[in-house]
């Protein structure tokens, strides 16, 4: 018995130099990529549908450039964000390609971290039409006048509503509605336990509740900071959009509103438990699958109270690592990825309600994308171009940002007002100690800016 | 006439209370593990469930039991290109799995058996490298990484895991070969064993059941390891939990096709941990007496 077990280990231990000569010679596990001749472009991408679509269609990529291989390290945005943060600030070198939105991008081109595309490729590849891209996301994605990322879809916010559930109840939405309006209609179609009268983000997370929320706060007047730095999350201004916002949700939103976040809006508004929905104008080409939802639906623009405009502003790009060892090759990539082809490759490929929107003017002016997006096309479009940060925001700011504020610590400061905002809507916390401890929260930042 | 009640033997009442006591003890301990082993498996349950069920209906609420099975979130899954990731799950678990083993074992042996000088710190040494927080050391550990080029490189989950898992396997082999009785160990020297003979014809398949124990806990460590695989892996060797937070996405529905890949990902431990069922249940019984 002894000796039967001593041979299995033998055994166990000889299966181990085995397969570890055989990863050795890159027939295991985890050997460096590519052979002779030819390249890897490892690139960094957020989990998301429109990524999903690229990396079925990245074939064409690799057929149309024979030697480059497209590795996709598809991750949670959260966690994508903090990976290529890592490897970007170490010059790990891990990616040739990252995913990043007009938050990071300009921070980051401060930061040395990327490739100033305008200058070291699009002003030598006249197949790059940059002049085609949308003005507000290509200015979002510059620093000093060039830029660093491109962007691969934008978005911005706007109100989805049931067009049977208003007509019933006898509202007429206006087209440019105030949130005096929406709250009213809210109250009036809200039925508890089977019809929510307004679905609103109360998930914490600085992408989640807040992109919602500062847009409120924008356009009540409020703000994150005076230009002097000093925290504004306990002015009047702000703490009447917060109690808006918060008391709407908690009267007329959905119930469990503090864990709902994008994805969960998006499934109670196919599940037709929501009469209205203020979200991302990207959620339009989701509800294009469930056709008895998408053709009973109709749009306005973001609600607004003392702006003429109010909607983010917000667009996942493709930017080089300064680090990258394929820099050409790289290029290569973001240019495919993001032209004018590869949009009508998803619209021949998959369909032409699915291609990526928000990125460039030629989609909107494609017969083709008019025709099968023609519900939601021309106010996603007019909702982009319409983001202006110095009408967006009533007082004078000393940052950047619509739905956030472009300084590196607003992540962290952001998530921690967004967990005090998530608890105000859970309703463990009122209104105005969330916004205390968020006041609390931003004093020090704001003095790191000064 | 008079009827006079038979006295009940004041003894034989007591027993027959003490045994409706222990019967009502045992019953309720019954019920009360039954409970808390149903509510350990039924998010497991619930996994398997929704990764029968397509995308709308993993979200529907209040949620279905009753449902048209598919397999669809399944095919996603397969065509997503689990094949590398499962790979290298495979390879760094074993391979990090075996070096421990290789390591704990001597070290164990040194430990307890003819224990070292100063073996008390060596000891205390081994469990305090486990209480250091990993995030604290990951920056460092990723330059390190970078500078020995062992970035995305599954040899460097090997040594990591191997390193992670090497402190609670000498401490679980080291506990059992204190059980291993002394007499054996003396009459093996007098035969003229050496200590490598002691160590593998008589340690060895007395602690089997430990080694399968310890090995079984060092794989599931490793195959469900996440924080390492992420921050040091990116397309080349990245493993199964990486896989599976790619279908988190904050833009659609992904319940079920994440049900899926956890499902698919959960086999080969549940395969592993049936095969060593037996030896498991007998190891860990032995640390239990300990």
């Amino acid at each position: 018995m002894a000796i039967r077990r001593s041979r299995g280990l033998g055994v166990a231990g000889v299966l181990t130099v085995a397969s570890l000569a055989a990863a050795a010679c890159g027939g295991g596990a985890g050997g460096s990529g590519g052979g002779s001749g030819s390249h890897t472009v490892t690139v960094a991408v957020v989990a998301n549908p429109d990524i999903t679509q690229m990396e079925q269609l990245i074939g064409t990529f690799e057929k149309e450039n024979p030697g480059i291989t497209v590795k996709f390290d598809t991750l949670p945005e959260n966690q994508e964000r903090s990976e290529i943060q890592k490897d970007i600030s170490t010059s790990g070198g891990l990616y040739d390609v990252v995913m990043i939105s007009n938050y990071e991008t300009p921070i980051w081109a401060k930061n040395g971290w990327l490739d100033d595309l305008s200058s070291k490729f699009i002003a030598s590849d006249a197949s790059y039409d940059a002049g085609d891209l949308l003005p507000p996301i290509a200015k979002s994605l510059s620093y000093q006048s060039d830029l660093y990322s491109v962007p691969f879809y934008g978005e911005s916010s706007m109100l989805y509503y049931r067009t049977s559930m208003l007509k019933a109840a006898g509202i007429t939405m206006p087209e440019h509605p105030t949130w005096a309006q929406v709250a009213a209609a809210a109250a009036k179609l809200n039925q508890p336990g089977k019809v929510a009268g307004i679905c609103l983000r109360g998930e914490n997370g600085w992408g989640e509740n807040l992109a919602t929320l500062d847009t409120v706060i924008n356009t009540y007047g409020g703000s994150w900071y005076n230009t002097a730095w000093q925290p504004q999350l306990t002015s009047p201004a702000t703490a009447a959009a917060v109690n808006f916002y918060v008391n709407m949700v908690r009267k007329d939103g959905e119930s469990g509103a503090a864990n709902d976040g994008f994805t969960e809006l998006l499934t109670l508004y196919e599940q037709s438990k929501c009469a209205m929905w203020y979200d991302s104008t990207v959620a339009a080409s989701s509800l294009s699958a469930v056709p008895s939802v998408f053709n009973d639906t109709s749009y306005a623009f973001a609600p607004v109270d003392k702006t003429s405009s109010s909607g983010w502003l917000y667009t996942w790009s493709l930017g080089i690592p300064k680090d990258s060892a394929n820099q050409t090759d790289a290029w290569k990539f973001v240019s495919w990825a993001t032209s004018k082809g590869y949009l009508n490759l998803v619209g021949q490929k998959l369909g032409w309600a699915q291609v990526p929107p928000g990125s460039r003017t030629s989609t909107y002016q494609n017969p083709n994308y008019q025709k099968a997006a023609s519900a939601f096309a021309s106010i996603t479009l007019n909702s982009i171009n319409s983001v202006d940060q110095a009408t967006a925001i009533v007082p004078k700011v000393p940052y950047v940002g619509i739905q956030f504020v472009d300084i590196p610590q607003f992540e962290d400061l952001g998530t921690s007002v967004s967990n005090q905002i998530s608890g105000a809507i859970a309703g463990s916390e009122s209104v105005s100690q969330a916004l205390t401890a968020s006041q609390a929260d931003a004093v020090p930042v704001g003095q790191q800016q000064k | 006439m008079t009827t006079i009640a038979r006295p009940r033997p004041r003894a034989a009442g007591h027993a027959r209370g003490r045994q409706v006591k222990r019967w009502s003890a045992r019953l309720a301990w019954t019920v009360l593990v039954w409970v808390a082993a149903i509510a350990f498996f039924l998010p497991v349950l619930w996994m398997v469930l929704t990764a029968f069920k397509p995308e709308t209906a993993a979200y529907s609420y209040p949620p279905k039991f009753t449902f048209s099975p598919t397999l669809s979130e399944f095919r996603t899954v397969f065509s997503r290109g689990i094949g590398p990731y499962l790979e290298n799950s495979v390879f760094a678990t074993l391979v990090s799995t075996v070096l421990v083993l290789l390591l704990a074992l001597p070290a164990s042996y040194a430990l307890s058996i003819s224990p070292v000088g100063k073996w008390r710190d060596s000891l205390f040494f081994f469990i305090s490298t486990k209480m250091l927080p990993i995030v604290a050391a990951i920056v460092p550990i990723y330059i390190v990484a970078r500078d020995v080029h062992l970035l995305d490189n599954v040899y460097a989950l090997v040594l990591l895991y191997a390193g992670m898992n090497l402190p609670i396997a000498v401490w679980m082999l080291r506990s059992f070969m204190l059980e291993v009785p002394g007499e054996v160990l003396e009459a093996a020297r007098i035969d003229g064993a050496g200590l490598f003979r002691e160590i593998t014809r008589v340690i060895m398949p007395i602690i089997m059941p430990g080694i399968a124990a310890s090995a079984l806990i060092c794989i599931i460590f490793a195959w469900n390891e996440f924080f390492f695989a992420v921050n040091l892996t990116s397309t080349v060797a990245a493993t199964m939990p990486v896989f599976l937070v790619g279908f988190i996405t904050s833009e659609g529905l992904f319940w079920a096709q994440l049900s899926a890949a956890a499902t698919v990902a959960s086999v080969p431990i549940i395969i592993i941990g049936w095969i060593a069922q037996k030896q498991l249940v007998r190891g860990l019984s032995m640390g239990a007496l300990k």
